[in-house]
């Protein structure tokens, strides 16, 4: 039951108090000002921007896309010529910048883990030897890095004529560096889908033994028949083909190499300086995350009688790397942006080739905003896959 | 019931606690077969590299000689870094004036030592930096007390990257920390911005910003009016560290318990007070790691600006090694520098952990 208010109710009513003093009322002020800034700050620019684009008669909006690109680009995964579009160099430096940055976070995520695990060895060698690795990589500037491992391809590797041969078939020079290639041959397609056959099978079968695993507790080598796969299926195939044997060794003709798969020194020291730079954070990030599981289970998972290998798998790792994977994240997403350093030792990335489109077409607004975008779907996207796999590994906790 | 038995002393020997060499190497190096196979693999590996590597750097090398000399040896040519060293550190900061920066850089590192120690934070130091700063800045700059003007444009070398990322990092860091304060505010328009701004960063590389200084910037003044190179590209940078800062105090922020906001609102303080009495001093303190790895890639981040032609100090060698007398040694060149920015960065890193320790107030 509700008291019956007494008739006057103003007196017990808190008194308002006046506007600049309520709160809520100087938080919408307070937005609507900042807000207001925001707009006038920007009308300024974008006023200023147009008055001057006139002034320097620049052109506007992304018509010259479609423009000849008339310039060549060193290295390309697609096909292109001078004669190609924009657009189309666009999408080559793109590639580039995905080719290094995939094969760079591969390399990365390898060596870091086996830095991070050495470091904390029991043997006294390697952990010294690991924690040096870490403390001086850390400590030099990535952009030193590249530099320096451009120097070293450039500068101390012989010319073609005197390439340095340390195996047969592989050549180093002040080119880069010249493998010899199996030549194509129709079985080589086959034994790719023939992998990709293998994945897609061997992802299934691990699924069902896991499920099977857990319904009746009778565990299926899954793991251990897919490897096997991986590596014997694809070499069944080759034989069925004939087991073609010949290959496209590269040959001096004139001043350089013909034939053979080139990896230019560009390409080489940006993945060596960004693969080294950031592996070293990649291995205190493994370390902190094998720390971080507590020794009690460990001890317990001995207890209950898993070998080594298990106790690594089924309990340290699953804790492990839920503490590792988000600063893995952002480190890979440091090694792609990163690689925008290539533009100082001329490999041909997205921001080399759209540095260079600035520089032919004046469109500097537009390219900015390129390589502005483009980073942040790169951003984006490895973060939301990143997120969908943190929430994967969250929910094995109960 | 029966007298318990007299317990049998057993005489053990005291236990080890020096070991001799032997079984230190034992311990530590072959203490199973795998590690015993590691170290061997590990040495041999070691025994290809660092004997030639210490030839070539100490044996067959040359400190100081001329060019000319280099060219006859197998080893490494250090000359390159004394010959050149007066460019390298100074850049094109006009000749008969190099007291001046040599100077400057003297008085902030005599400024960053003095402020190591804790006890000394307080008033008078934020005096001591406020003088130190003015006068580092006529020293650079000139035009009082007879000195001439130097532009910034000639401020190259050593004395450009210390102002670039100490700048970077001071102006960044307050800015950050309101940031992060704007991220976590209940206005939902503050916020968006906030948001906004520091993903935005955060999803770029610094190069695009750098190039937006430099390329982009001109075009959004109004004709006539132009700012200063040096001044746009140190914007870029506190820019961009300023949104690494703030998600970096974000997390301290969200560490922080919901009780300490409670008590601070039921002693009656209103938001700036909690904020600048009860939380950021806690917050911030707990970030202090992460923070200071930040700062030490904003100081790494500086070299970049080499793209777009400032004349730091990794420019500089660069234009060293352009000169046709010197190309060729830049192996040597770099490793100088590496040297240079490890010694730095290491000196941060240990500071911080020091200073950690210092803070480390909990249980």
């Amino acid at each position: 039951m509700h008291a019956k208010l007494p008739p006057n109710t103003d007196i017990l009513r808190p008194s308002t108090p006046p506007f600049w003093r309520d709160e809520a009322k100087r938080a919408i002020v307070f937005q609507l000002f900042a807000l207001l800034v925001v707009a006038l700050v920007s009308y300024y620019l974008y006023s200023n921007t147009q008055a001057n684009l006139e002034r320097q008669s620049i052109a506007t909006g992304f018509g010259f896309l479609d423009k000849e690109a008339s310039f060549e680009i060193g290295e390309s995964v697609i096909k292109y010529s001078a004669a190609d579009t924009y657009t189309r160099a666009l999408l080559v430096g793109a590639l580039n910048t995905i080719k290094v940055s995939f094969i760079g976070i591969v390399l990365t995520i390898i060596i870091g883990t086996v830095v991070g695990i050495a470091r904390l060895s029991s043997n006294w060698l390697i952990t010294k030897l690991a924690a040096a690795y870490i403390e001086v990589m850390q400590n030099i500037p990535v952009l030193l890095q590249l530099f320096f491992w451009y120097a070293i391809f450039y500068e101390a590797f012989p010319s073609p004529r005197q390439a340095l041969n340390p195996f047969s078939g592989i050549f180093l020079c002040n080119r880069g560096m010249i493998f010899a290639i199996p030549e194509a041959h129709p079985a080589h397609a086959a034994m790719g889908w023939t992998l990709v056959l293998v994945l897609i099978g061997g992802w299934f079968l691990n699924r069902w033994g896991h499920r099977r695993l857990e319904a009746t507790g009778i565990p299926f080598p899954a793991l251990r028949i897919t490897i096997a796969a991986i590596f014997l299926l694809p070499l069944l195939v080759w034989f069925i083909y004939g087991a073609p044997t010949a290959m496209d060794i590269p040959e001096l003709r004139g001043f350089n190499f013909q034939g053979g798969i080139t990896i230019s020194p560009e390409f080489s020291a940006l993945l060596f300086g960004l693969v080294i730079y950031t592996s070293a954070f990649v291995a205190e990030i493994v370390r902190a995350g094998i720390q971080s599981v507590g020794r009690g289970q460990i001890e317990a998972a001995m207890a209950i009688g898993l070998r080594p290998g298990r106790v690594l798998q089924l309990v340290v790792l699953p804790q492990a790397l839920r503490v590792i994977i988000p600063p893995l994240t952002s480190q890979m997403l440091n090694l792609t942006k990163n690689s925008s350093l290539a533009i100082a030792i001329g490999y041909a990335d997205f921001v080399a080739i759209t540095n260079t489109m600035i520089n032919q077409t004046g469109q500097a607004i537009e390219g900015v905003a390129l390589i502005m975008l483009v980073f942040l779907f790169f951003s984006l996207s490895t973060s939301l896959f990143m997120n969908w796999y943190n929430k994967k590994m969250a929910l094995v906790e109960r | 019931m029966s007298t318990p038995k007299q317990a049998t002393r057993e005489y053990r020997a005291a236990p080890i606690l020096k070991i001799g060499v032997l079984t230190w190497l034992k311990d530590n190096l072959f203490n199973s077969w795998y590690n015993s196979l590691l170290t061997v693999i590990t040495l041999a590996g070691l025994w290809y590299i660092v004997p030639p590597f210490f030839k070539w750097a100490f044996i067959d090398s040359l400190w100081y000689s001329p060019a000319e000399a280099c060219r006859d040896i197998e080893g490494a040519c250090w000359s390159i870094v004394p010959n050149n060293i007066k460019f390298i550190i100074l850049g094109f900061f006009p000749s008969g004036q190099e007291w001046r920066p040599i100077l400057a850089m003297i008085l902030l590192l005599t400024l960053v030592i003095y402020s190591k120690e804790r006890t000394r934070w307080n008033k008078r130091l934020g005096w001591y930096w406020a003088i130190g700063l003015i006068i580092m800045g006529t020293l650079m700059y000139g035009g009082l007390f007879g000195m001439p003007v130097v532009e910034t444009a000639q401020w190259s070398g050593l004395p450009l990257t210390m102002m670039l990322s100490f700048f970077g990092m001071v102006v960044a860091y307050p800015l950050g920390v309101l940031l992060a304060l704007g991220r976590r505010s209940k206005m939902p328009a503050i916020k968006t911005l906030c948001v906004v701004y520091i993903e935005m960063i955060r999803g770029v590389p610094l190069i695009s910003l750098l190039f937006m200084s430099s390329i982009l910037f001109p075009l959004f003044l109004p004709d006539g009016m132009t700012i200063d190179k040096v001044l746009r590209a140190q914007v870029a940078i506190i820019l961009f560290t300023a949104a690494y800062i703030a998600e970096v105090v974000r997390g301290g922020l969200q560490a922080m318990a919901r009780g300490q906001y409670e008590a601070a609102d039921s002693l009656g303080l209103n938001y700036r007070q909690t904020m600048r009495l009860i939380i950021l001093p806690q917050a911030l303190k707990i970030v202090i790691p992460p923070t200071v790895g930040i700062l030490l890639s904003a100081f790494k981040d500086t070299s970049l600006v080499v793209i777009i032609a400032l004349y730091d100090v990794l420019k500089t060698t660069k234009v060293t090694l352009s000169n046709p007398k010197w190309t060729g040694y830049s192996t040597e060149a770099y490793i100088f520098l590496a040297v240079l920015y490890f010694i730095c960065c290491y000196a941060m890193s240990s500071y911080s952990r020091r200073l950690e320790k210092e803070l480390h107030t909990g249980h």
